[in-house]
């Protein structure tokens, strides 16, 4: 069994709400007064362990959270937004200090939150890189003596000496991943430093990753892209309200997050809080009972919006997400078009998809109503009415496999034998120059 | 990694520990706990990083004069201007004597040396709440900072410092009567006292408006208020002649600029107790601001 890199045991942090950077002179001096008598915080409201997440005008952002991590262990942190993550990594990298419990790290710690920190415009690539990389805790001999590496790495090439004001974003993001890649540390914690880039990078980047891996480096690796998270991690820890509900296989962990995410209900009903415009219904009809439905059949989807007012060029939207959280399906209904909540009252939108070519999977729905553009988001509904595209009765010589692909095409075939005459290039829109054969 | 071979039955670590695998002789690298002890400094981070100390006071050097016009001249406009206008105001309207030196020569001594400890606390105090953005994303020793800003205000310090050496050669050549002595041995150490003096002080106030704004609003006010109780603008003697005399007696600062000035010009007077008792306070305050920095900025980012 490999040593423990990383030990996480009890850790906590709390902030106070509201009040934030703002803490009452009086306040203060009689929690200062209470550390002398050596008695605990008095405007802090611990020790029932069954408090809310919310009590007593603090936040609870983490509680309690323990897990120990494997030195050479890839860990992915997932949970959804608000769910301790950042705070969790922010207390890793040493940014903020936890409110109590301790964590326990060996070997060289580097961590990631951001790419290119501290780059300063007026600077060149190259005096960037030293900067940067003595930021992240690298010593200047260091650098030195990866800079060939790096800026291969980059391919930032002859632009190494121009200010990196004039760089491309592209080329700004290249060179900023390129030093931390280079970072070398044996504990690496990584947030959400993927999401930049274009495609052929982070494909770059995650060999990178990969190859840290493979080098014995423990990763904690925190990301919205489940997809990476699947395929780079071995295990992960699931976060909710600020505590770790699960420690495990990715996959595991994974199939809890999706499941637990919402309700797996076909129907979502709310009562109208009435204060602002919100959906307060979804509902889908789908070709099979049950969560069920077959692939290339109509979906209808009911959606019921109640507004206390008059909206001014109401917007609605919805879109289907698969179960790695990508938007899939996106669709709009503009005021414009079809006039809607132009008065107080409930209003019924119905969108029927005549042929709905989503891929066998697991799919949800999240709304968005709003004002027309520049005007106010009303609501965000995140996830409702969970429901399965299934391939069955659709047969054909090869078996579906999951995951070929996120939706089926419809298109005619046609097949040519003998000699391939030229010109039937020219039917797809190529044109020919000089005479045909 | 020693330990590669233990097996959790072979530990005998008699100590309570969340993973008994390791057993208790396994040595960590880094142990996070919450903001604790009043006197846990973390020197040994400040050592790791003590290269970006270095990178950070040359991006300042470097990047100080990118886009201006007059670039370097802007350390020289600033401070004649201040002298001059001082000389103006203080010299022909109110009439304060300047032991017969040349007004603008009398003020540049005292601008130069207060402007650098002006410099040194600015830049000390904003710095937490100005590197929020850095300091939110990454860790490293937070007294790199101010450090840095400190040693970098040294540059325009030293650009500053060669004019008034020039006009100093330029009016003892016309005939006044500037004198430098050995005093001038000192300088290195009265220098080093002003950065100390403008980093504690603006240690304790980058840590106290972490959690209170308004101190930022003070600390321009104060300064200028205490400039008019350090002998900047006046000799010492002729302070001390006045009503408020005391307020002099009670400076610290006073007997740094006051030494710093007649190590130049010759003029004033030097008394080594008063020195000693200042660099007595110079000390306490640096340990006060170093500690109540060193805890502020472990959460400081949660508040800013």
């Amino acid at each position: 069994m490999p040593p423990t890199a990383i030990s996480v045991a009890n850790v906590s942090k709390v902030y106070r709400l509201g009040s934030v950077g703002s803490t009452t002179l009086k306040e203060d001096l009689s929690r200062a007064w209470a550390r002398l008598r050596g008695q605990p915080d008095p405007t802090l409201k611990v020790g029932s362990p069954h408090h809310d997440r919310q009590e007593g005008g603090v936040f609870w952002a983490l509680d309690d959270v323990s897990f120990t991590v494997e030195q050479g262990e890839v860990l992915g942190i997932i949970g959804r937004n608000g769910a301790g993550k950042s705070t969790l990594l922010k207390i890793l990298s040493r940014v903020t200090a936890p409110t109590r419990g301790e964590i326990r790290m060996r070997g060289r710690v580097a961590s990631l939150l951001e790419v290119g920190t501290g780059f300063h415009p007026d600077l060149t690539g190259r005096e960037n890189v030293f900067l940067n990389g003595a930021i992240l805790g690298m010593r200047r001999a260091e650098i030195a003596a990866k800079f060939a590496e790096i800026l291969a790495f980059s391919g930032v090439g002859e632009f190494i000496d121009t200010p990196v004001k004039r760089y491309s974003s592209g080329m700004y993001v290249r060179l900023a991943f390129a030093v931390a890649a280079h970072l070398d540390p044996e504990i690496l914690i990584l947030d959400e430093v993927l999401a930049v880039g274009d495609a052929e990078f982070q494909k770059k980047c995650l060999g990178k990753m990969q190859q840290s891996t493979r080098e014995g480096r423990t990763i904690l690796f925190v990301s919205h892209n489940l997809q990476a998270i699947s395929t780079l991690t071995k295990n992960s820890v699931l976060l909710q309200d600020g505590k770790c509900v699960m420690y495990g296989k990715t996959d595991a962990v994974l199939a809890k997050y999706l499941s637990g995410n919402a309700p797996k209900l076909l129907t979502y009903l709310t009562n109208p809080s009435g204060k602002l415009p919100e959906v307060v219904g979804v509902r889908l009809t789908t070709s099979e009972p049950g969560n069920f439905h077959k692939q290339g059949n109509p979906l209808r989807l009911t959606f019921d919006i109640f507004t206390p007012r008059t909206i001014k060029g109401a917007a609605f939207s919805f879109k289907i997400l698969n179960s790695h959280q990508q938007p899939v399906v996106h669709m709009c209904l503009f005021d414009s078009a079809t006039p809607f909540c132009r008065q107080a009252g409930r209003f019924r939108l119905t969108c029927e998809i005549p042929n709905l070519r989503l891929y066998w999977g697991q799919y949800s729905v999240t709304t968005y109503l709003a004002e027309a553009e520049g005007g106010q988001h009303f609501q965000t509904l995140e996830s409702v009415c969970h429901f399965e595209v299934v391939m069955h009765g659709k047969k054909r010589d090869w078996s579906w496999q999951p995951g070929d692909c996120q939706y089926l095409e419809e298109g005619a075939w046609s097949v040519a034998s003998g000699v391939i005459p030229d010109h039937a290039r020219s039917e797809i829109g190529v044109p020919i120059v000089g005479p045909a054969i | 990694m020693s330990n590669q071979g233990l097996t959790p039955g072979a530990t005998d670590s008699p100590e309570a520990s969340p993973d008994p695998e390791l057993g208790g002789k396994v040595s960590w690298d880094l142990v996070i706990r919450p903001a604790g002890g009043w006197f846990d400094w973390r020197l040994g981070d400040f050592l790791r990083h003590r290269d970006l100390l270095w990178l950070l006071v040359w991006r300042d050097f470097v990047t100080l004069h990118k886009q201006t016009i007059l670039g370097p001249l802007w350390h020289v406009i600033n401070p004649l201007l201040t002298a001059l206008t001082y000389s103006l105001i203080f010299g022909r309207v109110v009439k304060i004597p300047t032991d017969g030196l040349p007004p603008v020569l009398f003020y540049l001594a005292g601008t130069v040396a207060w402007n650098y400890f002006t410099a040194c606390l600015y830049k000390t105090a904003n710095s937490l709440a100005g590197n929020a953005g850095l300091f939110g994303k990454v860790y490293f020793h937070r007294l790199i900072v101010p450090l840095s800003a400190v040693l970098s205000s040294l540059i325009s310090f030293g650009i500053q410092c060669a004019i008034f050496a020039l006009l100093a050669v330029f009016f003892a050549w016309r005939g006044y009567p500037v004198q430098p002595n050995s005093w001038l041995l000192a300088w290195p150490l009265l220098v080093a006292m002003l950065a100390g003096y403008g980093l504690a002080l603006g240690l304790i106030c980058s840590a106290l408006t972490t959690r209170y704004r308004d101190l930022g609003q003070i600390v321009g006010f104060a300064t200028q208020l205490l400039m008019y109780a350090t002998p900047v603008i006046y000799p010492l003697a002729y302070a001390r002649k006045a009503s408020y005399g005391w307020v002099m007696e009670c400076n610290p600062l006073a007997a740094v600029i006051e030494t710093f000035r007649h190590a130049a010009l010759g003029h004033g007077s030097v008394e080594l107790i008063w020195l000693g008792v200042s660099a007595a306070i110079l000390a306490g305050l640096l340990l006060l601001g170093v500690t109540l920095f060193t805890r502020a900025e472990r959460t400081f980012i949660d508040t800013v």
